[in-house]
């Protein structure tokens, strides 16, 4: 990173976080951690596919006030069932609850700014959790983030409030003038015996780069049940990197499906921690990829506690001359006994020039585990598309629905049906079956 | 229909078919018996288009084309339909799933609409009836976890749906109890007609009590040794390959 982007950083992290307020200290602190760790470089090993360094480049943007979008820019990219859910909206890494429609009521939902809600009822909350995600990366980016939290959102689902409707996260980056830099913040509370369903959709308005570097923290406490679902589908110049990090403090289910359609330079670390008895995690991951995209998947399980479960499977298709990454590490600490650990990651390379890497890091330091991990990586199975031919289907209608095929299982996992339809027509238009 | 002319094929720099002459024409039935290993299959797969197999020489002519000339969607789409000796399991993916597009598909080949909705499911009912197959299993992943007389019974469905000009049946008596045998055989001769013609590749002359053919062949070593009629079959039964075996190797030292 250049003298000339540092200093623009600081000049904006002066102006944005004035010295009073409820985050000052937690910004500072970032900033501070920011300026120990630096941006991750080429060498380190968590980064060494994702080259985030060489995004820090002096026409990157930052954002110095919201600009002019209207609600009809967003309706284009509004999720589908968006008429009954609540629709919240950031634009360049900032919240705008002008934007933002709530549509669930105030008895089931609170959803504030971050740096109001720290100065109220959730003062406590926020002060204790915010920022929890940052000892699993102790990077720079990470950090960074840290920095500008008090332009994020803070939601809280009310104890025992079984919420059918979605909340949707629109993120958007206004591209319109030029490489611009977001860092959307969100820390979600989903109190006993809650359940929720948060889809995050990422969007970048203008055909120019951009590069969203978001921290998106979630406590789930004693009963709770969580679905996330994260929806990558900007275009070939939106690059992104951004930590999901779930924290399980009593006994509960929690859900996460990751869909990677595009992007340039695409970084998702999804952290599970399972700090109390008898947790349920699942992980799904589906990249379909072309072009020059880089999907890295990068996941963390830390079981802190024993007779916990979790199950991974992440899936990728990689045409072209694009790249999938998976890092699944899975930490069983001492304490942990008797958790039950389960990974696979599954490739299918379909490009001449396509790649994948994927890499399980198992430490194990209880002795009374079950833990497994496995990996694929291969070319469409000759037998089954010969079959399908010889049936009559054109090639690429063969590969396609054995590509899809491969592919629903994940996309199954998507439990809001408005939401797994469009998913699944995103996958199908890009299969190109015809007839 | 078809006319295969001096045909020889392999994998690698192995020959598994040496020469093969066949000519079937329509409203016959054929029978290919012969050892194991002997290249039935192979020739069943270079039929259908497998490019796993290079074709060396000769020729095949259907319906008056060049065969080696198309890919395997075009030879199907023409009328040619293989069931499978060892049918794939594809997970994810149920018959249901692939089996409109396939009949579209050759529909629109010969010009004519596609099924709609209604009609296909029709079309289906029909022919699930005929080989007494059950949605259930047409609705599951293909052949995972089908018992062996499934996945056959599955091949004859799809050729009742496709309504192909030349049936290539591989093996597909094997692994069939003797009601399903019946119900497959049953199948084949109601849709058996002057119009179509069908292929069986068969270690048993149980399956030609069901299906009488017209003509036997044995194939050794990748040729046709021997051809005849129905009572080649029983001798066969009766006497084993080694007498043919003999003949051909004596034959083959002079
Ligand atoms: N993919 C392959 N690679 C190498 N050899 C092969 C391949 N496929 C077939 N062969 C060989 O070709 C020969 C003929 O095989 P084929 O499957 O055609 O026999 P078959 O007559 O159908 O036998 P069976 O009665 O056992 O089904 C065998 O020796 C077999 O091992
Ligand atoms: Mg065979």
């Amino acid at each position: 990173m250049s003298n000339l982007i540092h200093t623009r950083l600081e000049e904006n992290f002066r102006a944005s976080n004035p010295a009073q307020g409820p985050l000052s200290d937690f910004s500072a602190r970032s900033w501070a951690d920011f300026q120990t760790y630096g941006i991750p470089p080429v060498k380190h090993e968590e980064w060494k596919y994702a080259r985030v360094s060489a995004l820090f480049r002096d026409d990157l943007q930052l954002p110095i006030s919201i600009p002019a979008v209207t609600a009809a820019d967003i309706d284009a990219h509004r999720l589908p069932g968006h008429e009954t859910a609540t629709e919240l909206v950031f634009i360049n890494g900032h919240f705008v609850p002008s934007l933002s429609t709530i549509r669930h009521a105030e008895t089931d939902l609170m959803i504030a700014p971050l740096s109001e809600a720290a100065a109220g009822a959730d003062a406590a909350f926020i002060a204790a959790n915010l920022g929890h995600s940052a000892a699993y990366h102790p990077d720079g980016i990470q950090a960074l983030n840290g920095a500008f939290a008090g332009a994020g959102v803070f939601i809280r689902a009310r104890r025992g409030k079984q919420i059918e409707q979605p909340v949707y996260i629109y993120l958007i980056s206004d591209s319109r003038t030029g490489f611009i830099f977001s860092q959307p913040r969100s820390l979600v509370h989903v109190e006993a015996g809650a359940a929720l369903q948060i889809a995050e959709h990422y969007i970048t308005l203008g055909g120019q780069e951009s590069f969203t570097n978001e921290v998106f923290e979630l406590v789930a406490e004693q009963n709770a049940l969580v679905d996330y679902y994260k929806i990558q589908h900007e275009g070939s110049t939106a690059n992104h990197v951004g930590t999901t990090h779930i924290r399980q403090t009593g006994k509960c289910v929690t859900n996460a499906v990751t869909i990677s359609l595009s992007g340039a330079l695409v970084r998702n670390n999804l952290n599970m921690i399972m700090e109390s008895e008898h947790g349920e995690s699942h992980m799904y991951g589906l990249s379909l990829l072309n072009g020059k995209t880089l999907v890295d998947n990068h996941t963390i399980v830390d079981n802190v506690k024993p007779h916990c479960f979790s199950n991974e499977l992440y899936k990728a298709i990689m045409d072209e001359e694009s790249t999938g990454v998976f890092n699944g590490k899975i930490f069983v600490r001492k304490d942990a006994q008797k958790t039950n650990a389960y990974q696979s990651n599954k490739n299918i390379l379909v490009g001449e020039r396509s790649a994948a890497n994927t890499k399980p890091q198992l430490e194990i330091f209880a002795d009374d585990v079950k833990c497994s991990h496995g990996c694929t990586i291969g070319r469409l199975d000759e037998e089954s598309l010969f079959y399908l031919r010889a049936r009559g289907l054109s090639e690429q209608n063969a590969r396609s629905l054995l590509l899809h095929a491969f592919a629903v299982d994940i996309l199954d996992k998507i439990k809001w049906e408005p939401l797994r339809q469009h998913v699944d027509a995103l996958i199908s238009e890009r299969l190109q079956f015809e007839i | 229909m078809l006319k295969i002319e001096n045909l020889h094929a392999g994998i690698e720099e192995k020959e598994i078919l040496k020469g093969i002459n066949l000519e079937i024409k329509a409203g016959e039935v054929h029978a290919i018996m012969g050892p194991n290993g002997s290249g039935k299959s192979t020739l069943a797969s270079v039929l259908a288009g497998r490019d796993q197999f290079e074709v060396t020489e000769g020729s095949v002519s259907f319906m008056g084309k060049d065969l080696l000339d198309m890919a395997p969607e075009e030879r199907a789409r023409e009328g040619m339909f293989l069931a499978f000796q060892y049918p794939v399991e594809i997970p994810g993916v149920s018959t249901t799933n692939f089996i409109k597009t396939a009949v579209n598909e050759t529909r629109k080949h010969r010009g004519e609409e596609p099924l709609d909705a209604v009609s296909f499911l029709k079309l289906m009912k029909e022919k699930m009836k005929l080989v007494q197959i059950d949605q259930a299993l047409l609705s599951r992943s293909l052949n995972e976890g089908f018992s062996g007389g499934e996945k056959k019974r599955n091949e004859i469905f799809q050729m009742a749906m496709l309504e192909p000009k030349l049936a290539i049946l591989d093996e597909t008596d094997s692994g069939l109890d003797i009601d399903a045998l019946r119900i497959v055989a049953n199948g084949v001769n109601q849709y058996r007609n002057s119009e179509n013609a069908f292929l069986l590749v068969t270690h048993y002359q149980r399956l030609l009590d069901y299906i009488v053919p017209d003509y036997v062949h044995v194939l050794y070593n990748g040729r046709i040794v021997r051809s005849g009629t129905k009572e080649l079959a029983l001798e066969l039964e009766a006497k084993g390959y080694d007498f043919i075996k003999n003949e051909v190797d004596a034959i083959s030292q002079d």
